[in-house]
Formats: C-alpha cells, structure tokens, sequence
C-alpha cells in the first residue's frame, strides 16, 4: 500500500455534535477509513465514577449515525476509541448498541462489529499488588495502595494499538473501542497496513483533535490525514480552514505536558526532530517523527472515588466593608457548620467556598487577589456521606453568610444577597483516585475483545 | 525603555488540562522575530512564571521553548486533581490569564 488516508470529524465524539458540512467534503475525498476518539479525562472524574456520559444521547447519536452511514455507503471501516467519554464496559455497550440500532434503522447489509473493553476489576489490581508489582504512580501521585483502591469506584485502562489492529485482523467493518489513547484510534489502522510504526503515531497525534491542528480556530470540523512510507500529510476539509505550518505544530503542544514527547501503551513517540512543511494551500507534510518502544509494556490506569453527596448554594456581597472583610464572614459560617458537625477533617464532610471576584477560578494563584471588585459571588459547596448531611450542611454554610457579625458594618439586616434563598442539589463528588500504570506482559491482557454482526 | 504586553505581542495565549494533575499553558507567536525577542528578553522563563503564579519550582514540571511553533510553554502541578471539590476550573481553561499583561521590552 503506497497510501492510507483517515478522516477524523470529531476530536470528542458526542461531546459536540460533528459539523457536518466539512465531513461531508471528507467523505467525498473517498478515504479509506472513518475514525475518531469520543472519550477524555479532562471531563472530570464524575462521569467514570457515577458511570454516566457527559455527553448527551442524542449527540453521540447524531455522530455515530454520520459516522456509521458514510463508513457504510463507502464500504470503509470507522473506527471509535473511547466510547462515551470515559470509556467504561457500560460505554462500550452503549455505542455497541447504537450502532446496532442505527443499522436497523437503516436496512443496512450485514457488516462485522468488533468491540473491546477496558475496565480493570478492582481484585484482579489488588491480586497484582499483592503479587508485588508496583502499581506506579503519575504526575506525582504516590504509588497504589490498598486503601486507595478501596476508595475508588471503578478504573479503565487506556488501550494501546493492539485491540484496535487485532480487531482489524479479525476483519472488523466497525470497531467500538473501551478506553484508549487517542492517538492510536488511527495509529492502529496505519500499523496494521505496514506503515512504520515511526509516522502512525504521528498520524495519530495530528489527527486526534480533528480542526484543532488547522487555523483559523474552530472546532469539530473534518481534517484528512494521509501517511505514506516517507510522511504525514494533514489537510483541512473545511472551505475555510487551513493546516498550517505553524497551526499543525502549534496543535504538537496540545493538552500535553511537553511538545515532544507522547506517551501511549509501549513507547512513547518522539516528535524533537519533526520537519514541517508546507505542500499545498489546505495541506502540510510531516516527516521526522520517532517512535521507541518501551523496554517494558506498562498501561495507564484511571480511577475515580466517591467522596460524597453535594449541594451547592450561592450568595452575593455588595457593600465594600463586607467585600474587604469575606473571609470573615466565610470564617463565620464555617464555625456554625462545625459547632453542627464537628471539624471538616473529624465530622467527614467538606465545605468549600469560591470567591468569584477576587480569586475564584485561580484560587491562591491569583496575583490580584488583593483587589476585589465592587460585587462578589461566592459559590458554597457542601459535601458529605448522606444527601442529608450534604444539604444541611451547605445551608448551614450559605444561610450562616447572612448572619455573619463583622464589628464596623453599617448594613445590619444582612450581609449578604440570595438570589436563590435555597441550596441545591450537585452531581456527587468525585476525585482521580488513580493515575498511575500497570505492567503487562501481554498488550492485550487487559483488553478483550468481541465480534458481533450488525444490519440486516 | 519601551514595553508592550504579551498579549499584543502573542498569536495564542492559552491553557488547558495536561491529564489530571497538570495545567499547561501555551504562548504562541506568529513571527519568529517577535517569539526571538520575547525569548531574549527573559520575562517568560521558569523564574517568572513562577513569580507571577506564586509557584514553587518544584511545581513547574516542564518549561519548553518551542521553536517549530514559536512558543513557549510551561506545565504545572495543579493544587488539587481536576474535579476535586473545591477545584474552580475542571478543564484548566482559564489559568492564562495573568500571562497577557507581561510587559516585554521592545526597544
């Protein structure tokens, strides 16, 4: 094969739906697969804990129905990494069975539906643990203990190539994948039609986000990536958008701690030494990147815990004194809340406050922090075991502002403003528990895969 | 001496989650003479940043000057896992912020 060509519409299937005009350009361009990745951990820990999409059905619905249709009508496989964002056997299940539905809607011939999953029983990491492997940690997270795990709800691990390429063998038209690296939805393909393993994980990682390596900046539009022995090539489907130079380089630096270097299940791609060109208005070429494998097969692992039920309240503040003076009143209420429920640490609750105004969306990193606006908003967040506790306890923490004591204020009938006099009911709360890696001494230990028929 | 701001210098000034326990920001020029300059005039390097987050060195995990895309870019240890309670900014999208009033010497 002296070509492969993937279109990627979607850098977060059902996240937002496809924009559909720039996959119906890719689509003529006649590639020869469909591909894209639907799942991501920078949506929280939530969705893996509770066991739930972020996404909506209907949207995740509309892109796999585009998808599936255009993958049908051109006789090429489409290939979904991820499935439902976090990529658990319950995600799986999802997509499998929408596919299979949309086929039934409509009429479409028999074609074969691989899928594979990726969760990681709690006891099969606690048997590896006690057999002395090391479940190391990332990013500064300390190697796994046994009460971490009992903390945590549920753990995917992140596929590699190789339930995707061992799918492909099998002759899949149609793969549903568990959790996986994004770049490998489309490394696999590339690898399993003998290109160098160098360029398919390069082709991966431009193609991954979909528009985000072309410029001007817009999302969810189709781009089209070719590899051949020597190069990558990325084009912009959209009429108005470009890959450039300097937007495909650019996208190198995306999401991830340094530009260089991607980390997927048995290497690492090495993109230092990357030549960028460009070969057409629409289109730039890549060459130079390299792929090492690692010296020992190790898989990521993601795992989310409960911490409780949550609430939420909100108030405003107004008058300057008071303004100058919130952490008091913040103080204030804290002190009603643990004379009800003890200290945050002993009472196991948490109770937090964002002060939007002053330093709400950067916390202690805010360098204006010392100068507040006129008005404050502060979010209360009150989690704890039981719904109950959680909900009193945000009462307690948000109705307790009102009554706050400060010695100079003038207003006495209040110190703050309730635009909602009530608390209100949150997702529970969750935090990563796991993000760490496991050895493997098979790539595909943790990822079985499974054939099924769809259509009629 | 003369300055102007980085963020009439920058093309892109962004940041965004770099798996859960990092936020990483991208400062990205269109010119390599402008990415030249701000590289030379030293007020985005670890130190500065590091200054102007109140960041400990240990907490910066990675500063890069990327030349094929006239950037710079740093990564950081966040204070709590993305999603945690308490934490404002699931995605890391508006951490930048601070970076667009850099003053860079321009003459």
């Amino acid at each position: 094969m002296r070509s492969l060509r993937i279109i990627c519409p979607n850098g977060h299937l059902g996240f937002a739906p496809i924009r559909v005009e720039s996959f119906r350009l890719g689509v003529a361009a006649r590639p020869d697969y469909i591909a894209a990745d639907s799942g991501s951990d920078d949506v929280g820990p939530i969705p893996l804990g509770t066991d739930t999409s972020t996404s909506p059905l209907a949207w995740q619905t509309h892109d796999l129905e585009h998808m599936l249709l255009a993958s049908r009508q051109l006789g090429v496989p489409m290939i979904i990494g991820s499935s439902g964002d976090t990529g658990a056997d319950s995600r799986v299940e999802l997509y499998v069975r929408i596919v299979k539905e949309l086929a039934e809607k409509h009429r479409m011939p028999r074609f074969k539906l691989g899928y594979f999953h990726s969760e990681v029983g709690k006891d099969e990491l606690r048997r590896r643990m006690r057999a002395g492997e090391a479940i190391e940690g990332l990013e500064g997270y300390a190697t796994l203990t046994e009460e971490e795990l009992d903390a945590t709800e549920r753990v995917v691990a992140m596929a590699g190539v190789h339930p995707f390429i061992k799918l492909l063998e099998e002759g899949a038209d149609v793969i549903i994948g568990g959790r996986s690296s994004d770049s490998c939805v489309f490394a696999a393909p590339a690898i399993h039609h003998g290109f160098s393993e160098d360029l398919a994980y390069y082709l991966g990682k431009v193609l991954e986000c979909a528009s985000f390596c072309a410029e001007p900046y817009g999302g969810k539009e189709t781009v089209l990536g070719e590899i051949t022995p020597d190069a990558v090539f990325v084009t912009a489907m959209h009429p108005e958008q470009r890959c450039t130079v300097a937007s495909v380089a650019g996208h190198a630096m995306y999401e991830r701690s340094n530009p260089y270097f991607e980390h997927v299940a048995g290497g690492t791609l090495d993109m230092s030494d990357c030549r960028y060109e460009q070969v057409a208005e629409k289109t730039t070429r890549i060459s130079g990147a390299t792929f090492r494998r690692a010296a020992e097969f190790r898989v990521k692992l993601e795992g989310a815990g409960k911490i409780g039920e949550r609430y939420v309240g909100m108030v405003g503040i107004r008058d300057p004194y008071t303004i100058a003076h919130v952490d008091e009143v913040i103080g204030w209420a804290r002190d009603k809340v643990r004379e009800r429920f003890g200290q945050e640490n002993e009472g196991g609750y948490e109770l937090c406050y964002t002060v939007y105004g002053r330093d709400g969306i950067m916390g202690e990193q805010e360098p204006l922090r010392d100068r507040p606006a006129h008005e404050l908003c502060i979010l209360v967040q009150g989690v704890a075991p039981t719904a109950a506790m959680a909900e009193e306890l945000c009462m307690i923490g948000t109705r307790q502002m009102f009554y706050a004591r400060l010695p100079d204020v003038k207003g006495s009938a209040g110190s703050v403003a309730f635009a909602l006099d009530e608390v209100l009911r949150a997702s529970p709360s969750y935090r990563w528990t796991i993000n760490h890696t496991v050895r493997c001494d098979d790539p595909l230990e943790l990822f079985p895969t499974h054939m099924t028929v769809a259509g009629v | 001496m003369k300055t102007r701001k980085l963020s009439e210098l920058a093309k892109t000034i962004r940041s965004k989650n770099a798996g859960v326990n990092l936020i990483t920001f991208d400062v990205i020029f269109t010119e390599r003479s402008t990415y030249e300059r701000v590289k030379e005039a030293r007020v985005l390097t670890r130190e500065t940043v590091g200054k102007l987050y109140r960041v400990p060195p240990e907490r910066i995990v990675d500063f890069v000057e990327f030349d094929p895309a006239n950037a710079i870019k740093f990564t950081i240890h966040r204070l709590r896992p993305s999603g945690s309670p308490g934490d404002p900014d699931i995605f890391g999208a508006q951490q930048y912020a601070p970076l667009l009033d850099i003053e860079v010497p321009t003459g």
